[in-house]
């Protein structure tokens, strides 16, 4: 007989980071936003409540260890563990930014990111050990949601260096949100709308599947960079030449070329999750349905669709999921969204205002994520298709 | 057949635009306006390709080589613990988007080709991973029971029974990781690295259509090409494998 284990190797993991997370840096202090600056850890930053503060973080690191701990109590630990990780960061923002230099910047350094790395993955582990109900699972993320904006709202991070990038340029941030939405969901929307009629089609008439397929992986292969740029002279072509086009609101500039390459790379996975769906109906459901003296449409609308429905639900999930992603490219031509605050620091080497866009872009895109991955889960089992543009 | 033909036409195209850009200039010309130029010439095509797939590969190698490693150790009965963490990690993982995570490499590795390595790298270990899982959780038990019974140490079930049958799968998740890398590795010439991208971030700064088109041609005709490679390798693992 070997002994239990008393340390669950998961937690001993966890731990370390989280511990490695306390030893570095937590912030790093700069006299403005471009030069290097000082490292500095969380009691350097904030004296003896910083010490108390790692102290108290350490205790829950170390709390994570034992190998019978509770999957609840993991995320009990987690959870708190996370937001004060996030608050003891505003902290020291606000102690370390002196009222006569406006101009100094406190950013997140390794430090921050290592304990917050080691609290999502003990919450990870947790919820996936505790494979709790769809309904708890909603309410988690729900929770999670509210929380984060809670406490970007609260202004007790406002002293750190992404959110004086949004101060001083929040107007600009929320239309850009409002085009990142607009372009994701937009594209999203067109290809639903021509790609289930499109995928139905493949299905009933196998001879076109290979063609239409085999054309929308092709679209698939050309590169994001290229998609995006070849869209601006094609339709600056079409809009000066095509009578009536430029009226129509086609351009060659602004969202529409974007909106026009999200779109292309939407339909492959629709499309063919579409088909799939519709083919993964069991023959004996389709003659029974038959049976019962329904006709051809009849069987689409009331049979075969509601049971697709899974399938066609993962296709969303992966379409939103990327678009979300490719959308920040559009902000390399122009065509805004969160992409323009990446390039646009970038360019000026200004890293708190491509955190200022890739931040929000990745909290979008798990926030879409996790409740279609929810969404699909309650709609029954679905088998995986999987395709990815960059 | 018809596809083989074509794919070898494509790499032919591809090696005779590669060896002699200028000869295709015809082409390309009415595509350019008042007089600029048809072919990119600042750095050579030739050399842009080496180093795109230097980095892909490069990338791509190590992402295999960890992935498969950690696929493994969590499918041992010593690293099971690990397996459900395992999977959300991953599941998550896939969902942020590579051009956010090369956004958040040049802070670390600052500008060049080392932040798009690395990017590319981190990307590229999810879908690997997920389908080394995959192929090692899905082994039919009885032939995993069958070497088991026929004395094998667990290190060679691993080698001569579990990868064997996994392969297909696993290169599968290559394959996809290959064609996201070539993708994502355009878009690391916005933080400086050595891609062709260079030659579309060219274009789309001097409103250059040839350019944007000559450097989407060339990575996509890549990406058909990877994509047929490892297509037929799975092929190949699976017919080997028996199945």
């Amino acid at each position: 007989m070997k002994a239990a284990p008393r340390i669950s190797r998961q937690g001993a993991l966890f731990a370390l980071i989280g511990l490695a997370g306390l030893a570095l840096p937590l912030v790093q202090l700069r006299p403005n936003r471009i030069v290097p600056g000082e490292p500095l850890s969380l009691p350097a930053a904030l004296g003896w409540p910083g010490w108390a503060l790692a102290l108290l973080l350490a205790a829950a690191l170390l709390a994570l260890l034992p190998a019978r701990l509770p999957a609840r109590a993991g995320l009990a630990l987690a959870w708190p563990g996370a937001l004060l990780s996030v608050l003891a960061l505003g902290w020291a923002g606000a102690a370390l930014i002196a009222p006569d230099a406006p101009l100094a910047r406190v950013s997140p350094a390794a430090g921050f990111w290592l304990l917050l790395l080691a609290f999502a993955l003990a919450a990870a582990d947790a919820l996936a050990r505790l494979a709790p109900p769809l309904a708890w699972r909603w309410g988690l993320l729900l929770g999670t949601v509210l929380a984060g904006a809670a406490i970007l709202s609260s202004g007790v991070l406002g002293d750190i260096s992404v959110m004086r990038e949004y101060q001083s340029r929040h107007d600009v941030f929320w239309r850009e949100a409002g085009r990142h939405l607009l372009l994701a969901f937009g594209s999203l929307g067109l290809a639903l709308a021509l790609g289930l009629p499109l995928g139905v089609l493949v299905h009933q008439a196998p001879r076109l599947r290979g063609a239409v397929l085999g054309a929308l992986n092709a679209v698939q292969t050309v590169p994001s960079l290229a998609m995006f740029g070849i869209m601006i002279p094609l339709f600056g072509w079409i809009a000066a030449n095509v009578p009536g086009a430029a009226a129509a609101g086609v351009a060659g500039i602004g969202a529409f070329p974007a909106l026009v390459a999200l779109f292309l790379y939407s339909l492959l996975p629709v499309v063919s999750n579409m088909a799939v769906g519709l083919a993964s109906v069991p023959q004996p459901v389709a003659e029974a349905a038959a049976g019962l003296g329904m006709t051809r449409a009849q069987r689409l609308w009331r049979v075969e669709l509601p049971l697709a429905l899974p399938v066609v639900l993962a296709a969303v999930r992966i379409v939103l999921v990327q678009n979300i992603g490719l959308t920040v490219i559009a902000g390399l031509i122009g065509g805004g969204g969160f992409g323009a605050f990446v390039f646009q620091g970038l360019n000026q080497t200004a890293m708190d205002l491509v955190l200022l866009g890739a931040l929000p872009t990745i909290a979008l895109a798990l926030v879409a994520g996790v409740a279609l991955g929810l969404l699909t889960a309650q709609a029954g089992p679905a088998p995986l298709e999987r395709t990815a543009p960059a | 057949m018809t596809g083989r033909v074509a794919l070898a036409a494509a790499a032919l195209l591809l090696a005779a635009f590669l060896i002699s850009p200028d000869s295709f200039a015809p082409l390309l010309e009415p595509l350019t306006r008042r007089g600029a130029p048809a072919i990119y010439t600042q750095t050579s095509l030739w050399s842009l390709t080496v180093s795109h797939l230097a980095l892909v590969a490069g990338a791509v190698a190590a992402s295999a080589v960890i992935a498969v490693g950690l696929g493994v150790l969590v499918t041992r009965d010593s690293g099971r613990d690990f397996l459900p963490l395992a999977r959300m990690v991953t599941a998550v993982g896939q969902t942020l988007p590579p051009v956010a995570v090369l956004a958040l490499a040049v802070p670390v590795l600052g500008f060049g080709d080392w932040p798009t390595l690395l990017a590319l790298f981190l990307y590229g270990l999810l879908p690997i991973f997920e389908n080394t899982l995959a192929g090692l959780t899905t082994l039919p038990p009885q032939v995993v029971e069958a070497a088991r019974g026929m004395g094998m140490t667990p290190a060679q079930r691993l080698w001569r029974v579990e990868l064997p049958l996994a392969l297909p799968v696993i290169l599968s998740g290559v394959r996809l990781s290959a064609v996201i890398a070539l993708s994502t590795a355009a878009i690391g010439s916005t933080v400086a690295a050595h891609t062709l991208g260079e030659v579309i971030i060219a274009g789309l700064l001097s409103s250059n259509t040839a350019f944007v088109v000559q450097g989407g041609a060339v990575i996509a005709t890549l990406a058909l090409l990877i994509d047929a490679g490892f297509r037929a390798a799975e092929a190949a693992a699976r017919s080997r494998a028996g199945g």
